[in-house]
């Protein structure tokens, strides 16, 4: 092969004689993009006290907490032993390193657990409802009505945007301790997360079927009853269950604020510095989170697989 | 009697279609041919107000079609069932179904919401689809079906709507011959035993002149010509279809052979 001098051959120099100036701009606005973020992350950093340092110096103390979570004190001021030994695993609820000891208000957590499941299904149902109906209009391709599409869209990045901590924390405030704020705050955040996803769902249905069904005669609601809904419900229904996978987590810590569910006794055993309950807990949060997960993943492909 | 007064429709700065006049009989069949771009779409979907006009009027049986709204246009939609090109059929939905939403115009909403169709509406859509020698396929998604087999759906679809009139929009241009003729007869037996007019729209010539007594010829946005096929000489045909070089009807053929075909057959 020839050596080729790329300044000199015809090609290269037409090429920087069209596009060189344009190639120039969008080096230029790469470089400038790049400083921007660099310069953004400095700051975030200066500000929020972020040092690799810190970090490093902290390293060893997570251990140390870890080590306190799965430790006990058989009486009170005495040595930490392991929460669990062998010889003891099986023992009963008064002796320590037992699993029934560590576990022994297995039943207090157990219906706090069903109940925080019971809030996730519960809000995202209503969340999905709400979702499912305030998504057509608010889909620009299906109601001309630019206005209503405006309103309804904002009210969806409202509702998704406002903390769900905070809202349960507003609920909590009429509606008393307990999980009914929970459900309610978590509802809202479906409602809006969802609401989004599933008018994206309809932008990108086919419209052949819509006006199909708008030269029958029929009304937008049976356009969109019959053209859209077929096409977009095993979509609805696969992120429903995404939801709800997210809002089984969300709804552990909806007991921070008061608003019900398991969260509500670990900020109490975390209060206390009972760590050994508080790992009890968190244990028994990962395995029900886990579990639903799996499950919901199994239900998910299969919608997939049954609609697609 | 369906009468266009100086129906015209306006996209941007094109003029789709521009001042069509046109009067149809009731139980005609009538054929409009033309070039593609020609406005024989935009002219089907103003009669059916899938389409606003800019201006103009329709008259149906002496009402004036352009000025109804809401309910009183959703019933004239109904009376004027559309076939269209890509059938624009619900894909996820079974056969019978999709021929039970030919309903839905007279349906109120909580039936329409909770798909309530009565048990008379069902035996009329499986009527319809036997007619159509579809009963079998009832119970399939209708993506599931074979481009010809979701055209008749969709004839049968229209035939629940019992309508006065049935417009089709390039009804064979996405299927094969074989299916082509299956659906160019149904609409001609529809016409025939139902008395319904149809008015169609067709890119093959051949077809045009088998099937309709009437043919209007279309070109940008004007019609060109309105007449028996008999009056479509080649100087009629150059002004529909353009006189690039020598018009050559078997071009516009969809029963493609190399014979017919001299440009290319060596």
């Amino acid at each position: 092969m020839t050596q080729l001098n790329p300044t000199d051959d015809p090609a290269y120099r037409l090429f920087q004689q069209r596009f060189g100036a344009m190639r120039r701009a969008r080096s230029t606005e790469t470089a400038l993009t790049v400083a921007v973020v660099v310069l953004v992350f400095v700051v975030s950093a200066v500000w929020t006290e972020f040092s690799p340092t810190k970090i490093l110096e902290g390293m060893p103390r997570i251990g140390e907490y870890f080590g306190k979570l799965l430790s006990i004190e058989p009486t009170r001021g005495a040595d930490p032993v392991p929460v669990l030994a062998f010889g003891h695993i099986f023992g009963g609820t008064k002796e320590p390193q037992s699993i029934a000891y560590w576990f022994y208000r297995f039943d207090v957590y157990a219906r706090l657990l069903w109940q925080t499941v019971q809030m996730a299904i519960l809000a995202t149902a209503m969340g999905f409802a709400a979702a499912a109906v305030l998504c057509f209009p608010a889909t620009g391709t299906l109601l001309r009505l630019r206005p209503v599409v405006f309103v309804l869209r904002r009210l969806l990045e409202i509702l998704r945007t406002i903390p769900q901590v905070v809202l349960a924390f507003i609920f909590v405030w009429p509606f008393g301790i307990g999980p009914l704020a929970g459900i309610l705050a978590i509802a809202i955040h479906t409602t809006g997360a969802l609401g989004k996803l599933f008018s994206e769902l309809n932008e990108n249905a086919d419209l052949r079927a819509v006006e199909g069904i708008q030269s029958v005669g029929g009304s937008w609601l049976a356009q969109m009853r019959y053209g859209v809904l077929p096409q977009v419900l095993p979509g609805f229904l696969s992120y429903g269950l995404l939801r709800f996978e997210i809002n089984v987590r969300s709804s552990t810590i909806m007991g921070f604020v008061g608003a019900g569910g398991i969260g509500m006794e670990l900020k109490r055993t975390i209060g206390f510095n009972i760590y050994e309950e508080v790992s009890a807990i968190c244990i028994l949060i990962l395995l029900v989170v886990v579990v639903l997960d799996l499950a919901s993943e199994r239900i998910r492909h299969r919608f997939i697989g049954h609609f697609v | 009697m369906l009468e266009l007064v100086q129906l015209s429709r306006r996209f941007g700065d094109k003029l789709a279609v521009a001042g069509a006049s046109l009067t149809i009989e009731r139980g005609e069949m009538v054929g409009i041919i033309g070039r593609s771009g020609a406005g024989k779409s935009t002219l089907l979907r103003l009669i059916n107000r899938l389409i606003e006009p800019s201006e103009g009027r329709i008259l149906a049986d002496g009402t004036d079609v352009t000025a109804l709204r809401g309910k009183d246009l959703r019933a004239w939609r109904a009376r004027s069932a559309m076939i269209f090109q890509q059938f624009n059929l619900v894909n996820r939905l079974d056969v019978l179904t999709n021929v039970l939403c030919g309903r839905l115009n007279r349906m109120s909403t909580a039936r329409v919401l909770f798909k309530m169709f009565t048990p008379a509406e069902r035996v009329l859509a499986i009527r319809a689809l036997d007619r159509l020698g579809l009963a079998d396929v009832a119970m399939n998604r209708a993506d599931a079906l074979s481009g010809g087999q979701q055209q008749r759906v969709a004839i049968a679809r229209a035939l629940m709507q019992e309508p006065a009139i049935l417009l089709a929009d390039e009804p064979i241009a996405s299927l094969d011959p074989m299916n082509a003729k299956v659906v160019m007869d149904a609409l001609l037996d529809i016409n025939q035993r139902d008395g319904i007019t149809v008015l169609t729209n067709l890119h093959t010539l051949d077809t045009a002149r088998s099937y309709c007594r009437r043919i209007i010829g279309m070109s940008a946005g004007r019609i060109v010509f309105d007449g028996k096929p008999a009056e479509l000489t080649d100087p009629v045909l150059r002004t529909i279809y353009g006189d690039a070089g020598v018009f050559d009807e078997r071009l516009t053929s969809t029963s493609l052979s190399v014979a017919a075909m001299p440009a290319m057959a060596r």
